[in-house]
């Protein structure tokens, strides 16, 4: 009863959100799933159970094998993405913390892309990224003409077979920033003591990065590419404002909003629960480690 | 985690911690001269946003698509405008309440779970957390439902809805580790003994000390509804929804007017660079709490 009394009024101030989450998180993940093994596929539809029929479905029984290849775009997209942010995230972060002037102004003008919404820097991005070669080229094809750089002109993201690596670039310009941020933070929050003990141990500047700053970077890496990588899984707003939804830059969060287009809920909400599944495979282990380190802490 | 969150103070760490002066050698020139190409590799696209959206249809050539307009004009502008004067005004409804309300459940929830902690805390709190990683994919089917099934009027009211509910996780994890980090125990105890209860504590004692959390959370939340399109896309349209549905239908026609687009695009981007620019430090704190742990 005192316990009751000692912690009843915190539960309570709480109990409004944790009832809304129970509801709209988990309760509405419950009716996507439960979609997802019905055979809703239209608007009318009857709402039998199917088991696992949407979900083979979409691994070996769809047209063109279009899920496969929206999981592949995906992929590409991941890999270059994670690869582009971490690698100038990182690079830029160096940069500062080697100690420039105005390093403020720098910080800034790095970071800002962040504050810009996908939809907007689409606008630009789809310009610059104009497919056009040769004489009418345009966008950065067209600067790279002017610069007697022909060779390097290319169709972005309307070629079939890497188009997805051109569509992460204004990913990365986004987010590189950010990346850069999280690695600053790291790099000024090693203790001076370390970075001292290691001069006097001796050691030369290479040494110095290579044993004692960026092992002590891991964690932040590490939560850099846990946050990079699932918010590249929900890529939308950037490839519906770049491309538009179409065949070639189709990724599974693009499906999921082109099938409901059709009203083929069902199968809406399997391609749904397979991108949460992925997301959680990455999330879940992370949220569990960093509870720990935080209570070892 | 988009992580357990560094406070606001973390930001400070941000800073150097203190200048060291070196030597102008090569090493610098080379350090220099790579900082200056990858800001104007940053700068390029606002480069191009700005000058095409004061050129004219005319000067909007293959050629000279990289050149300053021959004839500044605000045409475009002023198209640009008038498609999203009406969805601008609708943003500002939307991205204010959705700040304000999901700071204030933020900070109740916060505090509970780092000052008044009860058993299994821990694992509520990463119950919580877990909503904000979602693909919101996941729940849209059903979410349309039930806000209809609810009778929240469609359009505006339905997204400050469902933005305050998806940004509890994000808000509640700021405050956490800003009480965490900032509001001593003590404090609480010391309240709790003279006689305090939970709510006396909250809105006596740690309210008036949890401005630079709110600060963080009000730009967070704004900046996230302001920029949202998934949840728009689903749940709105042009005549009811915010700045990012009205722009990509500005901008998605299939010959698009780039000229028109970019001045759009610009004039969406305004509030949330304003804030950006203005309140910086405090920007920056929202995105290290997407990311680091306390």
């Amino acid at each position: 009863m005192r316990r009751l009394r000692h912690w009843g009024p915190g539960l309570l101030l709480l109990s409004p959100s944790l009832i809304l989450l129970a509801v709209f998180v988990y309760g509405l993940i419950a009716w996507t799933t439960k979609l997802s093994v019905s055979d809703q596929h239209d608007a009318l539809g009857s709402k039998g159970f199917v088991g696992l029929e949407n979900y083979k479905n979409l691994f070996t029984n769809d047209i063109q094998d279009r899920f496969t290849h929206s999981l592949k775009n995906l992929l590409i997209f991941t890999v270059v993405f994670l690869v582009g942010t971490m690698v100038f995230g990182l690079l830029w972060a160096f940069l500062l913390e080697r100690g420039v002037r105005a390093e403020g102004f720098f910080r800034t003008v790095y970071l800002f892309p962040m504050a810009v919404s996908f939809v907007a820097s689409g606008v630009v991005w789809r310009w610059l990224m104009n497919p056009v070669t040769g004489d009418g080229a345009g966008g950065i094809n067209a600067l790279f003409a002017a610069m007697h750089l022909d060779f390097l002109q290319n169709k972005w993201w309307t070629n079939p077979t890497w188009g997805m690596a051109a569509m992460a670039m204004p990913a990365i310009w986004q987010l590189s920033g950010y990346v850069m941020a999280l690695f600053l933070a790291g790099f000024r929050g090693i203790p001076a003591e370390l970075k001292e003990a290691a001069a006097v141990d001796g050691a030369s500047t290479y040494r110095l990065y290579r044993n004692v700053i960026f092992p002590q970077l891991t964690p932040v890496a590490l939560s850099a590419l846990i946050i990079i990588g699932h918010m590249s899984m929900k890529m939308f707003d950037l490839i519906m404002s770049v491309s538009g939804p179409q065949w070639l830059t189709e990724v599974p969060a693009v499906y999921v909003w082109q099938t409901l287009l059709t009203s083929d809920y069902a199968k809406a909400a399997a391609i749904s629960i397979v991108l949460l599944v992925l997301v959680a495979l990455v999330i879940i282990p992370y949220l569990i480690y960093t509870n720990r380190a935080e209570k070892n802490s | 985690m988009t992580t357990v969150a560094a406070p606001p103070a973390a930001v400070e760490s941000l800073a150097p911690k203190r200048k060291v002066k070196r030597p102008f050698g090569p090493g610098s020139i080379v350090k220099y001269a790579l900082a200056i190409l990858f800001l104007l590799i940053v700068l390029m696209p606002l480069y191009v946003l700005i000058v095409t959206s004061f050129k004219g249809g005319g000067d909007i050539g293959v050629t000279s698509q990289w050149n300053l307009p021959e004839h500044w004009t605000t045409v475009s502008w002023v198209k640009a405008w008038s498609s999203l004067r009406d969805s601008f005004f609708r943003t500002f409804q939307l991205a204010i309440p959705v700040a304000i309300i999901s700071s204030l459940i933020g900070a109740a929830n916060g505090f509970v779970l780092s000052r008044w902690r009860f058993p299994g805390a821990d694992v509520v709190f990463t119950l919580i957390l877990f909503g904000m990683f979602i693909p919101y994919q996941a729940i849209m089917i059903p979410l349309r439902d039930i806000v209809t099934t609810l009778g929240i009027p469609p359009g505006i009211p339905t997204l400050v809805f469902v933005h305050c509910i998806y940004g509890i996780p994000i808000c509640t994890l700021i405050f956490r580790n800003y009480y965490a980090t900032t509001v001593p125990e003590e404090l609480v105890e010391a309240a709790r003994v003279d006689g305090a209860g939970l709510l006396r504590t909250f809105a006596w004692i740690i309210l008036p000390i949890s401005i630079p959390g709110f600060v963080v959370t009000i730009i967070w939340q704004f900046t996230s509804a302001w920029n949202d399109y998934l949840f728009a896309i689903f749940l709105s349209n042009t005549r009811n929804g915010p700045i990012t549905i009205a722009l990509n239908a500005l901008a998605g026609a299939q010959s698009p007017d780039y000229a028109a687009s970019m001045a759009g695009a610009l004039i969406t981007s305004l509030p949330t660079l304003v804030v950006y620019v203005l309140l910086g430090r405090w920007f920056i704190g929202g995105l290290m709490a997407g990311s680091v742990k306390s």
